[in-house]
């Protein structure tokens, strides 16, 4: 339904290794809507939504990336205190676990927006739309 | 009619037959390094011995070893045996391990070594109406070499590959409808992820053995080849000391590799004392080639530990069998006084189901041994999450400790990011050598 797809790539802790595949997305001329890094000592883990994650991970492949496709709940926030908080408090309430959360812009003045990656997206999805909140769509992201 | 044996008479001798040729060509060679190399000589004279005290197989236990440090020491000509115009070729070792070894060949020799590349073809179902894709170096290496000449010999369409050049090799394996790849077994199975990456399926290809060698493998890693290629795979054995590969070789129960006994007497000692231990017991390996004319070695340490078995084989043939090597004396690692291979590291890996491609990385750090291992990353393994990828460093970890008995480090790399050097994989950086 209103599920969006990340993009996530494996990425070694090595000089260079984020700009070879930035530079491989940028000759591919994919743009990048939201992005997120997870490092350990030893590799991180590039999380993405571009605006054509098929052409993304094509591209990665053949340059030898592992990637994978992961779906994910991408939220409207309100630009206020507190207006986070009120998304994480109904998931927490309802029992869903949140692995890993990032922010992203978007042209909207009053608005920013969240990917949430959870252990339940579709109850995810269906619980914050109840609680009027707005979700954003693949084409929402790949159209800003 | 499929061809079963490639020298039939040979492969199927009798041992009394065959024990009685060994002895003749035995006391001959003795005779010939006694009469042509002086370091030969005065390392028999040290131990009494001279050629008159040997008679047979049986007085083998007499002669003196020879080791990689004499080969090592009479570098280049020390040790040949004939008149260097006699010699038509030589191979060499990589020197990964020190100074080169070099061999030298008489075109005898050469055609010797051809015949046992030739019987392994041919017992991996080999005949004159195969494609036999050769993916070893070419060169000084003597796996390129010995194959593509045995592969001539059993009249076989010959790709003269090389190693490397991996979109290369697909190519012409799959345009030629190679049916017998031979590399080494690291190669064979970055082949097999390589034909995946290209959207092939195992039962794409035409292939369906493979000869691999050159470097120590596990039974895990030969189902992991055999299914990524479709294929069944073959172990073969051999070093430049002797000749090359076809010194022993897999029949089709893949139960340990018959020996060309015919040119080559193994023996298992016992690695300290040097005492020769009764078949079925554990040792190194000790070969005396009794037909090379230009490098004949007497009781060559391979430094390779195995087990010898002489047994009715399924396949007809009466060759004494090796088993596979499980590890080198010179291979084994003391980490924290503990003995490790690096054969038991990539059991574990494979089990866990990861690749067989990984790096152990040794060091002292205050005065303790670390042990890093760098395994490549899976699509398969591959999470969008750090707790599921350190999950999977420490799963890992914990079943090489229960193997070993001591922890290490394993780190996730990126793929095809592990050295690889003429098709072998680099498996062991020991940097504790450089502080001593």
């Amino acid at each position: 339904m209103m599920a969006v797809e990340q993009i996530s790539v494996f990425v070694q802790n090595e000089k260079g290794a984020l700009s070879h595949v930035l530079d491989a997305l940028g000759a591919a001329n994919i743009e990048i809507r939201a992005l997120s890094i997870a490092d350990t000592s030893d590799f991180g883990i590039l999380r993405m939504i571009t605006d054509n994650n098929k052409k993304a991970q094509e591209t990665l492949k053949k340059e030898n990336y592992i990637c994978t496709l992961t779906d994910v709940v991408a939220a409207a926030v309100d630009d206020r205190p507190g207006g986070l908080a009120n998304h994480v408090n109904l998931l927490a309430a309802a029992g869903i676990d949140v692995e890993y959360l990032y922010a992203f812009v978007t042209r909207s003045d009053n608005e920013a927006c969240v990917v949430f990656r959870v252990n339940d997206t579709e109850n995810a999805q269906k619980l914050l739309e109840k609680a009027g909140i707005r979700l954003v769509s693949q084409k929402d992201i790949e159209n800003f | 009619m499929e061809q079963r044996y490639y020298q039939k008479e040979i492969e199927t001798m009798p041992y009394a037959q065959m024990k009685k040729l060994q002895s003749e060509r035995l006391v001959r060679q003795v005779r010939h390094v006694w009469d042509n190399v002086p370091y030969y000589r005065s390392l028999m004279e040290k131990k009494g011995v001279t050629p008159d005290d040997i008679h047979g197989v049986e007085d083998l236990h007499l002669l003196p070893f020879i080791s990689k440090a004499d080969l090592r020491d009479q570098y280049p000509y020390g040790l040949l045996a004939t008149d260097l115009k006699n010699c038509v070729r030589i191979q060499s070792t990589s020197g990964t391990t020190g100074r080169r070894v070099v061999a030298f060949y008489t075109l005898k020799d050469v055609d010797l070594w051809e015949e046992c590349c030739a019987r392994a073809i041919v017992a991996a179902g080999g005949s004159r109406e195969d494609v036999v894709q050769i993916g070893y170096g070419y060169g000084l290496f003597t796996g390129g070499a010995g194959l593509h000449g045995g592969s001539h010999k059993v009249g076989c369409l010959t790709l003269p590959m090389s190693s490397g050049n991996t979109e290369r090799q697909i190519q012409f394996m799959m345009d030629l409808r190679a049916t017998i790849l031979c590399c080494t077994p690291s190669y064979a199975a970055y082949i097999g992820e390589a034909l995946k990456d290209h959207g092939y399926k195992p039962s794409d290809n035409h292939l369906k053995a493979g000869i691999f060698g050159a470097e120590p493998w596990t039974e895990e890693m030969r189902h992991d080849i055999e299914a990524k290629l479709g294929i069944k795979a073959y172990d073969i054995y051999g070093l430049t000391e002797t000749s090359g590969p076809g010194v022993a070789f897999e029949c089709e129960e893949q139960n340990g590799m018959h020996v060309c006994e015919d040119n080559f007497i193994p023996e298992i000692i016992d690695p300290d004392t040097g005492e020769v231990l009764p078949e079925g017991e554990k040792g190194e390996l000790v070969f005396t080639s009794i037909t090379k004319e230009a490098f004949p070695l007497l009781r060559y340490r391979t430094r390779d530990i195995c087990v010898l078995h002489r047994g009715k084989c399924s396949c007809g043939r009466t060759l004494i069998k090796m088993a596979k090597p499980m590890g080198r004396t010179d291979d084994m690692l003391i980490i924290r006084g503990v003995n490790v291979f690096p054969s038991q590291i990539e059991t574990v890996l494979l089990k866990e189901g990861h690749t067989p491609n990984y790096q152990i990385i040794v060091d002292r750090v205050n005065n303790t041994d670390t042990l890093d291992i760098n395994v490549e990353m899976t699509p398969e393994a591959f999470s969008d999450t750090v707790k599921a990828l350190s999950a999977a460093e420490q799963k890992l970890a914990a079943a090489i400790r229960l193997m070993l008995g001591i922890t290490p480090k394993v780190h996730l790399v990126a793929p095809k990011t592990i050295t690889r050097s003429e098709g072998k994989a680099v498996r062991v950086i020991d940097r504790r050598k450089l502080h001593d």
